[in-house]
């Protein structure tokens, strides 16, 4: 399955993703994921790219202003999250409650 | 069948990125928005577009330089850092497959894995049936990807960690004696580089 996205590969300034020699670096397994999942939403139309890309300038943005570490891919995980409940798609309420399990190894499924 | 382990898989416990992380994928799954092979194929497309993987490079420089390859199997992270591709991101041995012996690699407490060199590990890697079952049945499993060995093969499983991680160094495939380094690099799978494949010629390819 090819990215119907083009546009994510030519995003430029700030919102520009991280390279090292023409290769994308991700600097955990992590970090992989929550891009992979940023972009499946998209390419199943959850929300459009540009969309995506407008809360990620707005999270890097604001972390610069409160002088926040420059982390590009937790800047992107918490644009992600703020997208789909802004959309209605998960509420914070069960998104905590989850990372909670996974935190305490109550669920653990790899 | 041997089967090491250096310990210390968990050095630190999982950041609240990787579980927030987690716990998105998976509430996404659980509505029946996203499937976790959706989310795989996107970073293996976005991985694809961006170059071979590393570790392929790696790979086909060892099969048309020995010397590279000597210091290869010795020191892999030194060995890796000569191409420029940072391989001291944490220590990496390669483990070269001959005819007689089969070198697989896997992470039976979580899923470490070389990722500086082979990029991000594919779902069945994390998977608990694959972590479990290859030490105990590796030729099953091996059979299962497709991977027959002859009975006089020894098959060698070795379980990643934190601090040491493994890479394989697959058989050169016949009849690519006259390839360039980069057409052989192009035929090095992730598969074979975690053991669970041959690389295959060209003329079996497709």
């Amino acid at each position: 399955m090819a990215s119907t996205h083009p546009g994510v590969a030519l995003m430029d300034g700030a919102a520009a993703l991280p390279r090292k020699n023409g290769e994308l670096v991700f600097q955990s397994p992590w970090e992989g994921r929550v891009f992979g999942l940023a972009v499946a939403m998209s390419d199943r139309q959850a929300y459009a790219w540009d969309d995506f890309r407008d809360h990620l300038i707005a999270e890097i943005a604001s972390a610069e202003a409160r002088g926040a570490a420059s982390d590009y891919y937790e800047r992107w995980l918490a644009a992600f999250e703020k997208l789909l409940l802004d959309r209605g798609l998960l509420s914070q309420e069960e998104l905590d409650t989850r990372t909670t399990e996974y935190a305490t190894g109550e669920r653990d499924d790899g | 069948m041997s089967h090491q382990h250096a310990g210390g898989h968990h050095p630190d416990p999982e950041s609240y990125v990787a579980l927030r992380t987690k716990a998105l994928e998976s509430l996404l799954i659980e509505k029946g928005l996203l499937s976790s092979d959706m989310v795989d194929a996107v970073v293996r497309t976005y991985e694809q577009d961006i170059g071979p993987l590393k570790g392929a490079q790696v790979v086909a420089r060892a099969w048309v330089d020995p010397a590279y390859k000597r210091r290869l199997l010795a020191d892999g992270s030194a060995a890796i850092d000569e191409l420029g591709l940072e391989g001291r991101r944490s220590p990496l041995v390669v483990l070269e497959n001959t005819p007689t012996v089969h070198n697989v690699v896997v992470c039976t407490l979580c899923s470490c894995y070389p990722w500086a060199v082979l990029g991000l590990p594919p779902t069945w890697y994390k998977a608990p049936a694959y972590r479990s079952r290859v030490v105990i049945e590796p030729r099953v499993v091996l059979r299962e990807f497709g991977l027959e060995l002859d009975e006089s093969v020894e098959v060698r499983v070795w379980d990643s960690s934190a601090e040491q991680r493994y890479m394989v160094l697959p058989e050169r495939p016949a009849g690519t004696e006259g390839l360039p380094e980069g057409e052989l690099a192009a035929l090095v799978t992730r598969d074979s580089m975690i053991g669970v494949a041959k690389v295959k010629a060209p003329a079996a390819v497709g």
